[in-house]
């Protein structure tokens, strides 16, 4: 089938990338034109990151027809998560030489740990947090919102008004997250210097694999049973409630589901790029996360992959060459891509092609 | 201690009229002459009871070192040109330089000097400078001011200093070990009449009283507790309805184009910032081209701000909304773009920073009411808002673009189909959102920052007023935004600002789940789609 062939593709390109990236940064000396500088490994995996979030965004809104305004916040939780670690591991070697306290709470005057910084020193447990803490969120958001039947534009403000309420919540000092400077200075992650080439190519290869891991999991729930009535609940939700579904608890698993995968490529994000901030929690974030997803293609999944990594090579390129017409071409793509191309840069492929369903695709939202 | 009973005796020496206030007064010039540091003090303190016209001059001049006496006692003050004149009179005196000797002083002496500036000035010709003595006695708690308060009393006509006067003596009376408890249970109550925080802790800081006045007391701090509490309350709700009446402002235009249009305009903040613009613009242009109409400026801010916003609106909409009609999340997309491309040409014309607006003179100041404190501009805001509401509800009502706006609220396709142009509604119907949007804005650039953020800052608030109120209601607009702004304000001296508002965000979120279509839902067929 098609879409295989593209997901098979789509694969081999992020995995055979980063893996290619890797080794030319590792193998190569400094100075061969060959050699990548560590700052472009970091800059992709950072990239992927993004990636795993747009993912995350389609699933919801491709398939499930939930459109997020707010899941930069499942994102930012599972990279806070991951962060909580990170600082535990900096140890004595922080600015106070603290062995328990971060440098903020010893500026802080705080005395002890918070309990809720319990057990983030080992990394299964931290690693179980970035899965959970979204989830639970998630849950507990999702129950509220799908039982009560709120959805359509409702749906997306109230997410909107979630990582927002997140956003002032973690600027405070008194949560114990750092406040406005966030959770910086990491030294090392499970032993490896954090700043180190070969720690930051085992990172992006990392990412790649998770990536194509999170990929597989969003087209297997897609291809079964369980994504068919999804898709239907996403099309007419009350004809497929009047055929004895129960769409809260589909709508349900799926944005449990999508905001775990936020939130580990929230985990990644956050050694690669050195620091989490509140500012992750900012609901334009959330917002241009959509827009990766509508540039590649919404409900191909491949399409948000590539959406993401196109529009940040297009961000870094503009804010360093045009810094000034960033928010321009931010906007004008947003308009254009939502007048010209609803289909995205995948529907392109599929026009070429042949044209199954993606018609559907795009009717849904009327509903 | 001993200086109380000096002063209550010179006051009554005071208060015995003819020859002895002279001597008096004679007499405390005098010992200002003197070598000793006690005789001075005693001059000092004696001066300041005696009623002498220049006694206020002459102990500022002590106090600035100023004052020189000559070797047979009498007095000179030092002008700041160098001559001298004559303390008693102040008639200029030709003194040779030489002769003088300043008076000295020393830690006490200062201290009295302080005291004895504080009961002159009970007497001083302006009423607000015996008004702040009188707040200053108040707050001292004295008792060695009595006598010169229980004089400025009798001298006092204005009836509002007169008061204060009459609490600094109830406060002062207090701290007097002497005075009698029927005088004691008097002045209890008449701090209790007062009310206030500075009452309150006057009352608090009683010691050494005898049951009856200490019981008295008690129950006069609970009194004012109770009225302060009241008075704070209502503060809040003044707060609340201010910044009620401002995201009623930002709300109503989004609530009418969601009603109408079943869109979500993510660039509806950016209406309200260019409306802000403009009214810098129009103030610019006023201030340079008609200084005279200057203090008016807003006015003609009003109607511009609504022009232009109302154009760039149905531009807005011809150009872009119409085109993602039946796909209200694609259209949230591409509003957000252009909310993005607004700002940053905002940002790119008038540079990032923030704009100063004036505020004009007739809004700015306060008034006081009771324990209020209420500003005028923000006064002038809620006036404006009902003004704007009225002014909204009656389009709706009576005109016929209102009625043919209500049809296609509720059913569109029978709107189209008795033939209304639906299109061209839709048209002027972003033009008025966006149009009272701007006008918010004119309400804006008085209270707050007017820089490109300045609509993102409100928009999630007003779409909270939005999901809260319900859609297709002006009235729900209403309730909803005079609710976000009460609570608000209530949860902020409670939780602290951040706090307050995820507690509000929070709330809100439990009650979507009981109200998922907001407190005034849409009902009919046709919302069934």
């Amino acid at each position: 089938m098609m879409s295989h062939r593209y997901t098979v593709a789509a694969l081999g390109l992020v995995l055979g990338g980063a893996l290619i990236l890797a080794a030319l940064n590792q193998l190569t000396p400094v100075g061969s034109p060959l050699h990548v500088p560590a700052y472009v490994v970091a800059l992709v995996g950072k990239y992927l990151c993004f990636a795993m979030l747009a993912l995350a965004v389609d699933l919801v809104w491709g398939f499930g027809g939930i459109l997020p305004l707010g899941h930069a916040a499942f994102f930012a939780l599972g990279g806070y998560a991951m962060g909580m670690y990170l600082m535990r591991q900096i140890g004595t070697r922080g600015v106070y030489g603290n062995p328990m306290l971060p440098d903020f709470m010893v500026f802080l005057g705080w005395k002890s740990l918070p309990w809720y910084w319990t057990g983030f020193e080992w990394f299964p447990f931290a690693m179980l947090m970035v899965v959970l803490v979204p989830a639970a969120l998630a849950a507990i958001f999702g129950w509220l919102a799908f039982r009560s039947r709120v959805g359509g534009v409702y749906l997306s403000i109230m997410t909107q008004a979630l990582t927002y309420a997140l956003l002032l919540a973690f600027f405070r000092n008194d949560m114990g997250f750092g406040g406005n400077n966030g959770l910086t200075d990491f030294k090392d992650i499970i032993g490896f210097s954090i700043q180190s080439d070969g720690t930051r190519s085992a990172l992006l290869v990392v990412s790649a694999l998770l990536l194509c891991g999170q990929l597989l999991v969003a087209r297997f729930v897609v291809g079964s049973r369980f994504g068919k009535i999804l898709v239907a609940v996403r099309d007419t939700e009350s004809r497929t409630r009047f055929l004895g579904y129960r769409p809260e608890s589909y709508k349900l698993v799926v944005w449990v589901l999508s905001a775990v995968m936020a939130g580990i490529g929230g985990a990644l994000y956050v050694p690669q790029v050195g620091i989490i901030n509140p500012g992750e929690f900012s609901p334009a974030n959330s917002i241009e996360a959509v827009i990766w997803v509508a540039v590649g293609g919404r409900g191909t999944l491949i399409g948000a992959i590539l959406g993401a990594l196109l529009v940040n090579f297009g961000k870094t390129w503009f804010t360093s060459a045009l810094p000034e017409f960033w928010l321009f071409a931010l906007g004008a793509l947003f308009i254009g891509v939502t007048l010209l191309l609803p289909h995205g840069v995948m529907g392109l492929f599929r026009g070429r092609a042949a044209k199954p369903a993606p018609a559907a695709v795009a009717k849904g939202a009327t509903a | 201690m001993k200086r109380w009973i000096f002063f209550a005796l010179l006051a009554m020496t005071w208060l015995t009229p003819g020859a002895g206030r002279a001597q008096s007064a004679d007499e405390a010039l005098a010992a200002l002459a003197s070598t000793s540091f006690n005789t001075v003090r005693e001059g000092v303190e004696a001066l300041a009871l005696s009623g002498h016209p220049r006694a206020q001059a002459i102990v500022a001049a002590l106090q600035n070192g100023k004052l020189l006496a000559r070797a047979d006692k009498a007095l000179f003050i030092k002008n700041d040109d160098g001559t001298f004149a004559e303390a008693a009179t102040g008639a200029p005196a030709d003194v040779p330089a030489a002769a003088l000797k300043p008076v000295r002083v020393n830690n006490a002496v200062r201290g009295a000097i302080e005291a004895a500036l504080g009961v002159l000035r009970l007497f001083a010709p302006d009423p607000t400078a015996r008004l702040q003595a009188a707040e200053a006695v108040f707050r001292s708690r004295d008792p060695a001011a009595l006598p010169a308060l229980e004089r400025a009393l009798v001298a006092e006509k204005d009836p509002k200093v007169k008061l204060r006067m009459d609490q600094a003596r109830a406060a002062a009376l207090l701290a007097l070990p002497s005075a009698t408890e029927p005088d004691r249970l008097a002045a209890v109550q008449t701090l209790r009449t007062r009310g206030d925080i500075e009452a309150r802790s006057t009352l608090g800081n009683l010691t050494g009283q005898s049951p009856a006045v200490a019981e008295a007391a008690a129950s006069a701090i609970l009194a004012i507790d109770r009225t302060l509490q009241l008075w704070s309350v209502l503060q809040s709700i003044y707060y609340g309805l201010s910044l009620g009446s401002v995201l009623l402002l930002a709300a109503a235009g989004l609530a009418i184009t969601f009603g109408v249009m079943g869109v979500i305009n993510m660039a509806h903040g950016e209406m309200v910032m260019i409306g802000a613009y403009v009214t810098f613009v129009t103030q610019q242009v006023i201030k340079t081209n008609f200084p005279a109409l200057y203090p008016a400026n807003l006015l003609f801010a009003i109607p511009l701000a609504f022009g232009i916003s109302g154009l760039v609106g149905i531009a807005i909409e011809r150009a872009l909304i119409r085109w993602l009609y039946g796909r209200p999340l694609e259209t949230l997309l591409a509003t957000w773009g252009l909310s993005l491309m607004l700002q940053q040409a905002v940002r790119s014309i008038f540079g990032a920073n923030n704009k100063d607006v004036d505020t004009p003179s007739w809004m700015s100041g306060a008034t006081e009411l009771g324990g209020l404190t209420l500003t005028w501009n923000r006064m002038y805001i809620v006036l404006f808002s009902v003004l704007v509401l009225a002014a909204l509800m009656a389009a709706l009502r009576y005109t016929s673009l209102g009625l043919r706006m209500r049809a296609v609220t509720q059913n569109r396709r029978m709107a189209a189909a008795m033939g209304i142009r639906t299109p061209w509604i839709d048209a002027l119907t972003f033009g008025l959102g966006s149009g009272v949007a701007g006008m918010a804005g004119v309400a804006l650039s008085q209270i707050d920052n007017v820089s490109p953020n300045l609509g993102q800052s409100y928009i999630v608030d007003s779409f909270m007023v939005v999901v809260f109120g319900g859609v297709g209601n002006l009235w729900g607009t209403v309730v909803g935004a005079l609710t976000l702004g009460i609570v608000n304000k209530f949860l902020e001296p409670v939780a602290g600002a951040v706090l307050g508002k995820i507690v509000v965000l929070v709330l809100l979120i439990l009650f979507i789940q009981r109200r998922p279509r907001g407190m005034f839902p849409l009902k009919g067929r046709a919302v069934e789609t």
